[in-house]
């Protein structure tokens, strides 16, 4: 039983580290509207930057978390400049950057495939090491911190007059465009922000695990709309239980966080009930379709309800 | 205040699709001009009002605005000079943003955007008092969401949104037409107060001639790409429907070939 219970804690923190990475998968999907599929390659470049920063550099762990999320702001902008500068659609420009940031990615790294931080310290192994926690506890504690600051950093920035610009661009481009914003900037800014929060959460989870891969972000992006849908069905739940519609930016946010928790309990118990690990991407994937296309279904199949031949009989 | 210089817009240019909108526009707007603009389907009037308000880059030609050459300005620069209404509803506003968030970002126009506070507390009574004055009771919604508003009033706010940081000069390009007529004339009656309050220089496209003779104090008529009548003050007032169809007729030689102004006459 206590083994299943230290697997659960272990997915809760490797929830919530990677809950930084869906408030930047957020900030583009729901905010502005764009499928960034940098995402998975700046995951990826987070972690690498940060291992490659401690390993080699012996970098305080903390200021690594800084310059990897520093690293995903370029990244985040190199795709900017490909969709808004040489108007190549969002979604290739972020495949172009993700597939170059491979490449990148391992140069970083000296041309490995995985560096193991193996006894070096890390923020997380450091908390553990003071409070006496295990490295879950320790990641539970540290992920929490950081994303309720972010959280807290991006509730501010986006109610800001260039935050509110941003979301703006995100409804509607026409209508802020004719009130004198450069739209292009906007996604620019989004796309930059967004990604620096992917590469913060990849070096957050490569000094969870104590190691980086190169293909630590891969899937990142289906990972993180699952967790966006997880969360968005949690606050409806949450707000038709309790205190009517939760709509506030900051709940929203807190809601992914959540999202991503729940997401990676989820993915524990399958596991425990026998799933492969080699499975576990279908299984995501499935979901997200799924949770995607209900709304679609569900309106389809309404109006197929309501529809009759005769049409109602109607007197007045 | 605007003045157009031999504008020309060819789309598509070299391509069998190429399509003159524009046949080098002259036009010159005073200061408080109401303007309005009638024509057939394609005659090229919501195509002289993009390119004023920068959407699409013109071929030759000049476009100023109190003397300073705004030709070659990006769209969102122009905006500075420029407050416009869409014909859709839907455009002009962000659904999912609140009534006064949507003003907060209108009263910002052309301005440069920072990190401070997106709506200040002490504005929210300046949009409160200019909400009252639509008289469409939205003063007390200030933070609902655009979305739930109807088309009829989401075009008023948008009116209001051009028009909250005074604009030298506001493009309405068909502004009703998506509107139910009670509606339509609801808000056409704002265009007209508003216009006049704040002395705006206005142009002002319409399908219905009635409109374009009853408001403003000119009205010109485009036809293929061209302005083919010009006419203000007292003249333009004693117009009927009838002699601008005959006008129409005269200079282009063709029947007036717009169903829906047929319909507005
Ligand atoms: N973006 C574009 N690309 C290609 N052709 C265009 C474009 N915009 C307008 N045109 C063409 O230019 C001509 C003028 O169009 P415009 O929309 O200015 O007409 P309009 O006077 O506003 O007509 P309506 O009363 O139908 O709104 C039309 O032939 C139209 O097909
Ligand atoms: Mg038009």
């Amino acid at each position: 039983m206590s083994g299943i219970f230290i697997a659960l804690q272990g997915a809760v923190a490797q929830g919530i580290l990677w809950g930084v990475m869906v408030l930047g998968v957020y900030i583009t999907y729901r905010l502005l509207n764009i499928a960034d599929l940098t995402v998975d390659g700046s995951f990826a470049l987070g972690g690498c930057v940060c291992a490659t920063l401690i390993i080699n550099f012996n970098m305080n762990p903390a200021l690594a978390l800084v310059i990897a999320a520093l690293a995903g702001m370029l990244a985040g902008a190199v795709t900017g400049f490909l969709h808004t500068v040489l108007e190549i659609p969002a979604i290739l420009a972020g495949i172009l950057t993700q597939i170059s940031l491979w490449s990148v990615n391992l140069r970083i790294m000296s041309g490995k495939s995985n560096i193991p931080l193996l006894k070096l310290q890390t923020l997380i192994s450091g908390v553990g090491d003071l409070f006496g926690l295990s490295q879950a506890q320790a990641s539970i504690i540290v992920g929490v911190l950081i994303a309720v600051l972010m959280v807290m950093v991006l509730y501010w920035f986006f109610g800001t007059e260039i935050g509110s610009a941003i979301r703006a661009t995100g409804y509607n481009e026409d209508m802020i465009r004719a009130l004198g914003v450069n739209t292009g900037k906007m996604k620019l800014f989004g796309l930059m922000i967004s990604n620096s929060l992917v590469s913060l959460s990849g070096a957050l989870v490569c000094q969870h695990q104590k190691y980086a891969d190169i293909n630590m972000g891969r899937g990142a992006i289906v990972i993180g709309l699952a967790a966006i849908v997880i969360g968005e069905v949690l606050l409806g739940v949450a707000g038709s239980l309790f205190v009517g519609k939760l709509e506030n930016f900051a709940f929203r946010l807190l809601a992914v966080v959540l999202g991503s928790a729940v997401y990676f309990l989820i993915r524990a118990i399958v596991l425990q009930l026998g799933l492969k690990t080699n499975d576990m991407n279908l299984f995501t994937a499935v979901f997200v379709a799924l949770a995607l296309s209900i709304p679609v279904l569900t309106a389809k199949w309404r109006a197929k309800q309501a529809y009759s031949e005769t049409g109602e009989e109607d007197d007045t | 205040m605007l003045t157009i210089t031999n504008v020309r817009k060819t789309f598509n240019k070299g391509t069998v699709n190429e399509k003159k909108a524009l046949c080098g526009i002259n036009l010159h707007l005073n200061p408080g001009d109401f303007v309005t603009v009638i024509g057939g389907n394609g005659a090229g009037k919501s195509t002289m009002l993009n390119m004023i308000a920068g959407v699409y880059p013109i071929d030759s030609g000049k476009i100023e605005i109190d003397g300073v050459n705004i030709s070659r300005e990006p769209e969102y620069k122009r905006a500075q000079y420029i407050g416009r209404v869409f014909q859709d509803p839907m455009r002009g506003t962000a659904a999912g943003m609140e009534i006064q968030e949507n003003l907060a970002l209108a009263l910002r126009r052309g301005q440069s955007r920072g990190l401070s506070w997106g709506i200040k507390a002490n504005e929210k009574d300046f949009y409160r008092e200019s909400l009252t004055r639509l008289g469409l009771g939205l003063q007390t919604r200030m933070s609902s969401k655009v979305g739930l508003l109807s088309g009829g009033q989401r075009q008023a706010l948008t009116l209001l949104m051009a028009t909250l940081e005074k604009p030298k000069l506001l493009l309405l390009d068909e502004h009703t037409a998506a509107l139910d007529p009670k509606t339509a004339k609801k808000v056409l009656e704002l265009t007209d107060e508003i216009v006049k309050e704040r002395e705006l220089t206005t142009l002002m496209v319409t399908h219905n001639m009635k409109d374009a003779i009853q408001l403003g104090n000119r009205l010109i008529m485009m036809h293929e790409g061209r302005i083919i009548y010009d006419v203000a003050g007292e003249e333009k007032k004693s117009l009927h429907v009838d002699d601008l169809l005959k006008k129409f007729e005269e200079a282009s030689g063709e029947e007036f070939a717009n169903d829906r102004m047929m319909l507005a006459k």
